[in-house]
């Protein structure tokens, strides 16, 4: 790109591209200058500037007010200072009138150490808050997935432009104006009765702790400490590639054997692998996916195409609520948390002979979808849940933590059997594309009888919001979409309802990059390198598995040998398919 | 799934109403203001069918609506009344005026008493400065009001 700017910032001279911004160009210099509404999760192509807080504020030569240096483009021979008096007195004044209006209990708050307003604090050096005056106090909202605690709210409007902009959701505006504003669901509805899909990306964007997931901690805690239950674990694949990042490892560090080793030493009874229903999901999934291929194929018109993934619950929640007039397209297959469970707790129950009563099905999960998920009324048997709650990956570094456990000095151990096998194909599901390129490998070789000698589908992986790759499946052009962000799904179904959808089969996740980017994962703060670096984590496991494809784990394999049968079996049906519900507003006219 | 009811009616000319300004998202602010005009005020199921047909989530709508005072979600009392606090009301006592309303009605501004028969908010000038501090009640005008005579005029409507 031509640097046909020339500025100097802090007495620096530094030329860059025209559009970059005082900040942008700032932090290229090294000059670290404070922000607070400001993100820019630059792969994704995910900005947020609203010029809001005036946390950033700088000295322009020649002009009167101070300056936002996010939404400020840089001109030739401008000379900014970031650090003058001026500066330092604008950016105290403003933090200090955020912070009058702020709850004090950064002691007990659930974002405390991670939270950007209290690092701000302690970067401008904030001792007391001068001004004393009215606050703003809501009431908090519990949801089954996220807190919300709009008390806390800074009005950053990240979360709004996260529920709007990228995933489309429209559950969280703002309300009101001047003192009284507020990001919140109209007409100041509970999260669970407005559009909110529970996709967690305003909580993996917030800055402070106005949006939390619900913790399920203490519950766990307790459990693991009654003698009476059997405690079980499953572990989600995002999350081995992004736990590390809690105990100062580098982003992509893969740290399997050590999140096992420590989920050993919790005292959990056995340490699985949602892998292993990954696997499971792709042999019910693929199966129907090809069902529906070959119906197609044999001049069935009626049959539903494209068929789509189900594995996400924040996407489930997204077309029950926005697309209820194509709830036939969606595969039946349930996501893998349910299907481990609901084969925990017959077939492995069984085995053991532990009564389900007795038995406490517990996931690790980057995603906050997945604890309402686990509350759904269909995956339960008389009412005990199959998976009883979901904690996400920071919850679990946090109980490492509490636990005394040494992380890093911890040595690698290995998942449990049988539940814990698993292929690379399924280490793949928590990157986007990562479940497509599963159900192709094995989908390819049951359909043609033959062996897929290169099992790397490419054109199915990267951080692109949507990619598009087309399949010769023995002379059969298989077109296929793999869609993440809700609001790239929302094209796509548009596309379907308008009946100019190209594909046969389509993959979505709700989060940016797929579930590496849930919202269950370790706070990027605004740095999508990290995001990148975790799906390349999951490849590098994959390629070293001895087994790359589903069908070709030895357990799964056993598990319909012994106890389902064939994929889309009756008893397959009960255990690993579901239904879904119109879910959508309607306007009654009386 | 969630259900709003809504008379026929009523729906009907929303419907007509945003097929009017070509159901652009961009005329959102146009079709409220006619939107309250037809109805009053702007409840809950009104917000849900405008943003059903501008195909806007319910939260952009209920974000305008909360931003402008203008608009208003709270119906009409059968009584409106307005004291108006421009200078010459301010400064001749119109805000003890107004409190007193506050303190016998028991709402504030912006506000409809529960049986429905008052609802208060504040205007500025109505060009009757001579008169001030002024206050309309429906059309009627009372001017140079003091707190003491407000549970006097507020008797006249019962």
């Amino acid at each position: 790109m031509e640097n046909n700017i020339t500025l100097k910032i802090d007495n620096r001279e530094i030329s860059v591209p025209k559009g970059t911004t005082i900040l942008e160009a700032a932090r290229e210099l090294g000059i670290d200058i404070p922000t607070l509404c400001y993100m820019n999760l630059k792969d994704l192509c995910i900005k947020n500037a609203p010029a809001s807080c005036r946390i950033c504020v700088v000295e322009v030569e020649g002009r009167k007010n101070l300056a936002p240096s996010c939404a400020t483009r840089c001109e030739n021979n401008m000379v900014v200072r970031t650090n003058t008096m001026r500066v330092l007195n604008a950016r105290r004044v403003v933090l200090e009138l955020m912070l009058s209006d702020h709850p004090s209990d950064c002691l007990v708050c659930a974002k405390s150490g991670n939270c950007e307003l209290q690092d701000t604090a302690i970067k401008l050096g904030i001792r007391e808050i001068p001004f004393a005056g009215e606050k703003s106090e809501f009431k908090v909202d519990l949801s089954p997935s996220i807190r919300r605690d709009a008390s806390k709210c800074i009005y950053c409007r990240r979360c709004e432009m996260m529920c709007n902009d990228v995933q489309t959701v429209g559950a969280l505006g703002a309300v009101n104006r001047g003192f009284s504003s507020v990001v919140m669901p109209a007409f100041d509805e509970a999260l669970i009765d407005s559009e909110c899909t529970f996709c967690g990306q305003c909580v993996a964007v917030c800055p402070v702790g106005a949006l939390t997931e619900l913790s399920h901690t203490n519950r766990l805690i307790n459990d693991l400490a009654n003698p009476s239950k059997t405690v079980i674990v499953q572990t989600a694949p995002a999350v081995r590639a992004a736990l590390g990042e809690e105990f100062g490892l580098p982003a992509g560090t893969s740290v399997t054997g050590k999140m096992v080793a420590a989920l050993r030493q919790l005292g959990f009874a056995k340490v699985f692998d949602t892998d292993f229903a990954a696997d499971l999901t792709i042999m019910e999934e693929g199966t129907e996916l090809l069902g529906r291929l070959n119906a197609f194929l044999n001049g069935d018109k009626e049959v539903k195409l494209p068929i789509i993934t189900s594995c996400c619950p924040g996407w489930v929640n997204f077309f029950e609520k926005q697309f209820p007039d194509l709830l036939d397209r969606p595969s039946s297959a349930r996501s893998p948390q349910q299907m481990f469970g609901a084969i925990a707790k017959t077939y492995w129950a069984e085995k053991m002979g532990i009564k389900r009563e007795d038995l406490i099905v517990v996931s690790v999960m980057p995603c906050l979808a997945k604890k309402f998920e686990s509350e759904r009324d269909e995956f339960k048997t008389n009412g005990d849940p199959d998976v009883n709650y979901s904690i996400s990956t920071r919850e679990l570094a946090a109980l490492i933590k509490e636990t005394n456990i040494n992380f890093m000095q911890l040595p690698d151990e290995d998942f449990d059997a049988p539940l814990g096998e698993s292929t690379g194909a399924a280490v793949i599901f928590g990157a986007s594309g990562g479940v497509m390129e599963a159900a192709l490998r094995t989908a390819y070789e049951i359909q043609t009888g033959k062996t897929l000698e290169n099992v790397d589908f490419e054109g199915v992986r990267g951080i692109e919001n949507l990619k598009e790759a087309t399949i010769d499946v023995d002379g059969f052009e298989l077109k296929v979409a793999v869609a993440h962000s809700l609001g790239t799904a929302r094209k796509l179904m548009n596309e379907l309802r308008a009946g100019t959808c190209k594909y046969h089969a389509i993959e979505v996740m709700a989060c940016p990059g797929g579930c590496i980017g849930g919202g269950g994962q370790p706070f990027h703060h605004g740095d999508s390198a990290r995001i990148k670096a975790r799906a390349k984590a999951l490849y590098t496991e994959d390629a070293e598995k001895s087994f790359r494809k589903s069908h070709e784990n030895p357990y799964i394999v056993s598990l319909y040998e012994e106890f389902l049968g064939k994929p889309m079996s009756e008893r397959a049906h009960h255990l690993l398919h579901t239904c879904y519900f119109n879910r959508g507003k309607e306007i009654i006219e009386q | 799934m969630t259900q709003i009811s809504l008379a026929k009616c009523k729906v009907d000319q929303l419907v007509k109403l945003c097929e009017e300004f070509g159901n652009q998202e961009g005329e959102l602010i146009n079709v409220l203001h006619k939107a309250q005009e037809l109805v009053g005020y702007l409840p809950r199921e009104v917000q849900e069918v405008i943003a059903r047909q501008l195909n806007i989530p319910v939260s952009k709508v209920y974000g305008v609506v909360t931003f402008y005072s203008f608009f208003t979600m709270t119906p009409k009392g059968e009584h409106p009344i307005s004291v108006c606090m421009g200078t010459a009301c301010y400064v001749r006592g119109a805000e003890k005026v107004l409190d007193e309303f506050k303190r016998v009605l028991k709402i504030n501004v912006g506000e409809t008493t529960p049986d429905g028969k008052f609802s208060l908010t504040s205007l500025r000038c109505v060009g009757a400065c001579g008169l001030a501090p002024v206050v309309l009640i429906g059309e009627k005008v009372y001017g140079r009001v003091t707190p003491g005579e407000v549970e006097k005029i507020l008797k006249e409507f019962n």
